[in-house]
């Protein structure tokens, strides 16, 4: 794993790609910084925290695109799967790797604070809520990062990674939002997962090329979802925005930003990252089998 | 060493690798001989564990590939057949990451990875980016990679294609090299190569292993009559009646006569009967002058034509009908070929169209000249 872990960051920073990962983060979190702390006089560092997650929509692709797909275009992936190294090891190595470069932009911007403090000698910078806002800012992008990198196990184009790891994350992204907007009528809620559910089954046909797969998927959810609608309809209000709500990976972010610490949330950011672990390691084994 | 048992794998309902079962023994070189597609690479991908069987048991020394996978992988170093390098690293770095993933502690590695890029040759680009390594460098990386952390097997996809002639010599060096104390499997559809360097051979076809033999073996276990190359200096019809008269000999071919008298022939000998001398004696009684004589032997090519050859493929060497009247066109336009034609006719010899292929084509389709000379390198011609 250490083998692999070294091997990718060097790759990072040898290339474009992490530099530029950096910078941006740099970048927008400084504007950010300039903008509320400076500009506005606001002692509300962490905001900037919040108003500049959108920026993982193009961050995160740009860094996970190449991981898994660049070795399989490159047929490099046929000495990670003779190497005495399991699927797991691999997939963590990348993934540490990945959290490093990360980590770079989050960490530089920890030092922000204190430069904010020596023109807030009134002491309302709160460094508790700043670091809070950091650690699940970190946490945040480590599941986003992790979406990416299963994403990237699913093709061997990078471009075609990185769209569909953008397309997964503004789905996340625009999820809070949606479920306070959608009303929670049984007949919507139905209707919309029908059309969910639809997806997850294309999306397993994809992944497993079986038709039968896919049918499966399809079967297996939808019929309950029809016969419910139909038997107990009012099983179904109320749900939509529930489900939604589970989904929304950054709704759970904005209330770190507020300065909470939410145990629940940061558990949930792990699990998520766990399980697209889990997914790509799975996906990769996988190939071999095609 | 290798125990490979039911192999089976299908992509959708094509099999690629069907029903295949072999073992591979300790300490020597084995080739792995078929045509392309023939599921060469399946077998080997599936063998160092890059991909999964649809049915069948691999195991190497013991350690099934799937079910003790990191035990049995340690023992294999592979190298696919395009080479697997990362093109944004130095080979020094490369082989540094790859001895470490294959857990050569941190004290050897340096040494590890040193003695390999000496092994192959590549210690005067190995501060280089792989990038901008030439295909045959690049080929060598990746034999590097495959070595590297002293695995009892290795096995190599077509490791010499795209090669030039002088690599290719000294890659094979490289294998043979490894004979001594490591297992080496190696395909390729170079058959020159193959009986070169390899003490067994494994010949696959349509997925199936078709035979499993010494070169040596296989050479004499389906040899076609043994054929002898001859230049004589004399008169063509005295020349076919005297090699005729040589008991063992069962056909004679003429299949030149130079400006200067001398006569090429093709004689084709019975199995088992030593004809060398009776043949230089029965010309000189007739007085014709033997100039050179040599033996060509039953060559792989042959058996590994009739073992995988697509049905098509023996036409080649079939006599057609329309090729008489080329022969006739030819001997109109060259006059030398018509004493040629004349003796064939003489004795009407049923390989009239065998010569007339000759004769007609400068590039010999016919399979007895197509036989590797010496050590033959035809086959490099190509790459």
């Amino acid at each position: 794993m250490t083998a692999i872990f070294k091997k990718e960051l060097r790759s990072y920073f040898r290339g474009m790609i992490g530099c530029l990962f950096v910078a941006l983060f740099l970048v927008v979190i400084g504007l950010y910084v300039y903008a509320i702390c400076f500009a506005n006089s606001s002692p509300h560092y962490e905001y900037a925290y919040y108003n500049c997650s959108f920026i993982f929509l193009i961050a995160v692709p740009v860094l996970t695109m190449r991981s898994i797909a660049e070795e399989r275009r490159q047929k490099t992936d046929q000495l990670l799967y003779s190497l005495p190294v399991s699927m797991t090891q691999v997939v963590l190595g990348k993934y540490f790797a990945m959290l490093c470069v990360f980590a770079v932009p989050v960490l530089v911007s920890c030092v922000y604070p204190f430069l904010v403090h020596l023109y807030d000698p009134s002491g309302y910078l709160s460094f508790s809520a700043v670091f809070v806002a950091a650690g699940a800012f970190f946490l945040l992008g480590s599941a986003l990062i992790a979406i990416g990198m299963f994403m990237s196990s699913l093709t061997e184009n990078q471009i075609v990674s990185a769209v569909i790891s953008f397309i997964a994350i503004l789905f996340v992204y625009l999820m809070g939002q949606l479920s306070q907007m959608l009303s929670g009528t049984s007949g919507v809620t139905a209707i919309v997962f029908a059309f969910l559910i639809l997806l997850l089954s294309l999306l397993v046909f994809f992944v497993t090329k079986s038709k039968t797969a896919g049918w499966l998927v399809f079967f297996v959810l939808e019929v309950p979802i029809i016969v419910i609608s139909f038997l107990k309809p009012t099983l179904l209000e109320g749900l939509l925005p529930k489900v939604f709500g589970v989904l929304s990976v950054y709704e759970r972010f904005y209330s770190f930003a507020d300065g909470l610490v939410d145990l629940k949330s940061a558990l949930y950011f792990v699990t998520v990252a766990v399980l697209f672990l889990v997914f790509t390691v799975q996906s990769m084994e996988k190939r071999r089998w095609s | 060493m290798i125990e490979v048992r039911n192999l089976v794998k299908k992509y959708a309902d094509h099999p690629a690798v069907d029903d295949l079962s072999f073992t591979v023994d300790r300490g020597q070189i084995y080739g792995f001989l078929g045509p392309n597609g023939a599921g060469k690479s399946t077998t080997m991908n599936i063998i160092t564990g890059c991909l999964a069987a649809t049915s069948g048991e691999v195991r190497i020394d013991g350690h099934d590939i799937y079910k003790d996978a990191r035990e049995a992988k340690k023992l294999i170093g592979y190298l696919p057949e395009q080479p697997p390098l990362y093109p944004d690293m130095t080979p020094v770095e490369y082989l540094d990451f790859v001895a470490q993933a294959k857990g050569v502690g941190k004290k050897d590695r340096a040494d590890a990875v040193y003695s390999v890029m000496e092994k192959v040759g590549i210690l005067d680009v190995q501060n280089r980016l792989i990038r901008n390594l030439s295909k045959g460098y690049k080929q060598r990386v990746g034999m590097a990679q495959a070595i590297l952390g002293d695995p009892k097997v290795i096995i190599l996809d077509e490791p010499t294609v795209g090669l030039d002639p002088a690599q290719i010599v000294e890659i094979r060096g490289v294998i043979k090299s490894l004979a001594n104390d490591h297992t080496v499997i190696f395909s390729s559809h170079i058959l020159s190569e193959v009986s070169e360097i390899c003490s067994r051979i494994l010949i696959i076809s349509h997925g199936k292993l078709v035979a499993e033999d010494t070169p040596q073996a296989l050479e004499s276990r389906f040899a076609v009559k043994p054929v002898l190359n001859a230049s004589v200096k004399g008169d063509p019809t005295a020349i076919a009646n005297a090699l005729l008269s040589v008991q063992g000999v069962s056909d004679v071919n003429i299949s030149e006569v130079k400006d200067d008298g001398v006569v090429d022939v093709i004689v084709t000998c019975e199995r088992g009967v030593n004809v060398l001398e009776s043949i230089s004696l029965a010309l000189l009684q007739n007085n014709c002058l033997l100039l050179r004589l040599e033996e060509s032997r039953a060559s792989l090519e042959d058996v590994f034509m009739e073992l995988v050859g697509d049905p098509a493929v023996p036409q080649i060497a079939e006599p057609e009908p329309e090729q008489t009247l080329e022969v006739d066109a030819q001997a109109l336009l060259d006059g030398s070929i018509g004493s040629a034609y004349d003796a064939h006719e003489l004795f009407n010899t049923p390989s009239d169209a065998d010569e007339g292929q000759t004769v007609s084509d400068p590039q010999p389709d016919d399979p007895t000249d197509d036989v590797q000379q010496e050590g033959g390198e035809t086959d490099d011609g190509n790459l």
